[in-house]
């Protein structure tokens, strides 16, 4: 049981921006990738999502075995994997609540359809541990939420669909203190034996709230260090250039 | 093209209009003038700025022809097929324009809701004042011309000053048999501070083409509130043409709703005069055209009083190689200042076929008014599109989710819940056939 990623090279048209990345997430932990502005680390999460504007022209992503290259974008999602957007879109008109449903009838066999109370008893509760207020249930999905809204509401989605895998793309970009402390509550409180994380940030301050496992560097679309949390707070003092590719943690 | 039967095969064009003894007399010498003038005036031509974008000949008069008395089974096979709402003030059913069913058992009793057959005995004096005083000017006086000699089912409904008649009053024409022809009329007059609502929805049974040449009147007295829905469900083969006017008074508030479903054509005109004072009209539209329909939406909002407001949504949502042309106007008159005038139309494109076509105007001689109107067409964002795949919602259920997202808020603006249901889900129907 882990998301495996192996080898893997993604591109945009005439520009190869992952080359060569091998991860492998284990359930129960939390790994952080960091890395330079142009490092490929949110190219990795939209590659990992099957995000159309990027080729894979090599390599595997295996959850749990079972390679989801192939699969569509919304077959990743019920397979397990789960993206934070770092800049959620906004969909008029439609409400969260109805959004959220839509997404949890997709998980269910054909023909049935979620139990509305249970539904909104758990919606409400992960809502309070979110500090939402009631009204983000009607509210279309993010339209004219703030930054930190935002972001809140895509935890909110994290903790409705329990996914295996799940990957937070700057979750901490647009936060201020508290609703980094908010947020990176709701994360903690999904981390489980049965879920792997992957916490992409730029910033260290993220990982003081949710604290990794492992930390990973990620420079020119490839892993080129991998260590403890202590890794990131070096990384915080000294900048990304002092790091070069360990050969070792690149064929990690 | 396929003809009528055999002794109407000249059609619409040509047939005389059969007129029943009992028709009063001022009545059957306006209904015979029309007539005259029907075949007087030229159908319009595709250089009248009313039908750029569009064609007369969409409405094939002479492949179609009056509506036949329904048989037994066709009133029995129509009414099983009325669903209609369970909450209601009141129930009208026609066929062929011919009624096969009323109810008004739970009308204030002061109330007028009345077939207009029945209005035309009963209530000439409201109709001479009020039925088809203004000329139709959106480009249809001629098919109105047609309407005015062959009408003769609809509603005819007058609301008493201060009467409120919290339920919806519901009218459905169903259209039978190939080629048919039908020329439903309502009139809805409100005297001071009353309220009503009222849905007329046309309906196909069965046969070969139809149409339906349609007009409603909405007449606001000081105060009052009427909201008005038109749900046109024909089928595809078919033609409707529904032309509107809204007169509202001081205060006044109407609120009209178009929902275009069905019709191989359908085209509206819409016109609001805010004729008093603070008046307020709110112009809502929702089409759904697929495969080759063709919507066809022309309005006017007309301010003649300072104060007033009108606002417009029109929102389509278009699939495969169909088709739509908005074509608005806002005029403010001299003298009406202080008015807020807004239309807008927007076009969501579902496939690269098909075709928006927007055409807005204004024309102000007022001081200190505020108005505006926009027109926007473009497909789905795809960034929307994957954020809701991104949750595993798959690709049909997404774009419908987005479309509905889409016209959530003509919907929210209309507001009126039980008869929303009802359209809700006769739109939700129309978006799963469209996938």
């Amino acid at each position: 049981m882990s998301l495996e990623i192996k080898d893997l090279h993604a591109q945009i048209p005439g520009r190869e921006i992952l080359k060569g990345l091998n991860l492998i997430i284990k359930p129960g932990e939390v790994h952080a990738i960091m890395g330079p502005n142009g490092s490929g680390k949110s190219t990795l999460s939209k590659v990992l999502c099957g995000h159309e504007d990027y080729e894979v022209t090599s390599g595997e992503v295996l959850l749990d075995g079972e390679n989801i290259l192939d699969m569509a974008v919304d077959a990743r999602s019920r397979a397990g994997l789960f993206l934070a957007f770092q800049y959620p879109h906004e969909i008029p008109g439609v409400s969260n609540a109805n959004f959220l449903r839509a997404a949890l009838k997709a998980r269910l066999p054909k023909g049935e359809d979620i139990d509305a109370v249970k539904f909104y008893k758990q919606l409400y509760a992960r809502m309070d541990q979110l500090e939402m207020d009631r009204s983000f249930t009607s509210r279309s999905v993010n339209e004219g939420f703030s930054g930190g809204e935002k972001k809140r509401n895509e935890i909110l989605q994290l903790m409705m669909l329990e996914p295996k895998y799940a990957i937070l793309d700057e979750t901490d970009s647009g936060l201020d203190i508290d609703a980094l402390k908010i947020v990176s509550r709701g994360v903690n409180a999904m981390r489980s034996e049965n879920r792997g994380f992957l916490v992409i940030t730029h910033y260290q301050r993220l990982l003081n709230y949710i604290q990794p496992d492992i930390v990973h560097v990620l420079k020119d679309g490839r892993i080129v260090k991998t260590g403890g949390k202590e890794l990131s707070l070096e990384l915080e003092e000294r900048g990304y250039d002092w790091v070069t590719e360990e050969p070792l943690a690149a064929a990690a | 093209m396929p003809t009528a039967s055999s002794e109407t095969s000249t059609g619409l064009l040509s047939t005389t209009p059969a007129r029943s003894t009992s028709t009063p007399d001022w009545f059957r010498i306006r209904s015979e003038a029309a007539w005259t003038e029907f075949q007087s005036l030229p159908l319009p031509g595709l250089n009248d700025e009313h039908w750029r974008y569009s064609n007369a000949k969409k409405i094939e008069l002479a492949d179609h022809a009056q509506a036949k008395t329904p048989t037994a089974e066709q009133s029995k096979a129509a009414l099983a097929a009325t669903e209609g709402l369970k909450e209601r003030a009141a129930r009208f059913v026609f066929v062929n324009d011919t009624l096969i069913e009323s109810d008004t058992n739970s009308l204030p009793a002061d109330v007028v809701c009345v077939s207009f057959e029945e209005a035309l005995k009963s209530h000439e004096a409201v109709l001479q004042q009020h039925f088809m005083k203004g000329e139709q000017a959106l480009g249809s006086n001629k098919f109105a011309a047609l309407h005015l000699a062959h009408v003769k089912a609809g509603t005819v409904i007058i609301v008493p000053k201060n009467v409120v008649i919290e339920k919806p009053i519901e009218v459905f024409h169903w259209v039978v048999g190939d080629h048919a022809a039908i020329f439903p009329h309502t009139l809805v007059v409100t005297g001071d501070h009353a309220q009503v609502s009222v849905v007329d929805h046309y309906r196909s049974l069965e046969g070969e083409g139809g149409l339906s040449i349609a007009i409603a009147d909405l007449v606001g007295g000081s105060g009052s509130q009427i909201t008005y829905a038109a749900c046109q469900e024909l089928a595809d083969d078919a033609q409707a043409l529904h032309l509107s006017s809204i007169t509202a008074g001081r205060d006044a508030s109407v609120k009209s709703f178009q929902v275009q479903l069905g019709a191989a054509f359908s085209r509206s005109e819409s016109v609001s005069d805010l004729v008093g004072q603070g008046a307020r009209s709110d112009m809502l539209s929702v089409s759904l055209p697929i495969g080759d329909q063709i919507v066809d939406q022309r309005t006017l909002q007309r301010h003649k009083a300072p104060r007033a407001t009108s606002d417009l949504l029109y929102k389509n949502a278009l699939y495969g190689k169909s088709r739509t042309v908005f074509s608005g106007l806002i005029i403010v008159d001299e003298g009406a200042h202080y008015t807020d005038a807004y239309q807008t139309c927007r076009n969501l494109l579902n496939s690269n076929e098909a075709e928006a076509n927007s055409l807005p105007g204004l024309e102000i001689n007022a001081d200190q008014v505020k108005c505006s109107h926009g027109s926007t067409s473009g497909p789905i964002a795809d960034e929307e599109l994957f954020y809701l795949k991104a949750r595993g919602i798959p690709d049909t259920e997404s774009r419908r989710l987005i479309v509905e997202g889409f016209l959530a808020d003509v919907i929210e603006r209309f507001g009126n819940s039980e008869v929303l249901d009802t359209l809700v889900a006769r739109i939700d129907e129309k978006l799963l056939k469209a996938e």
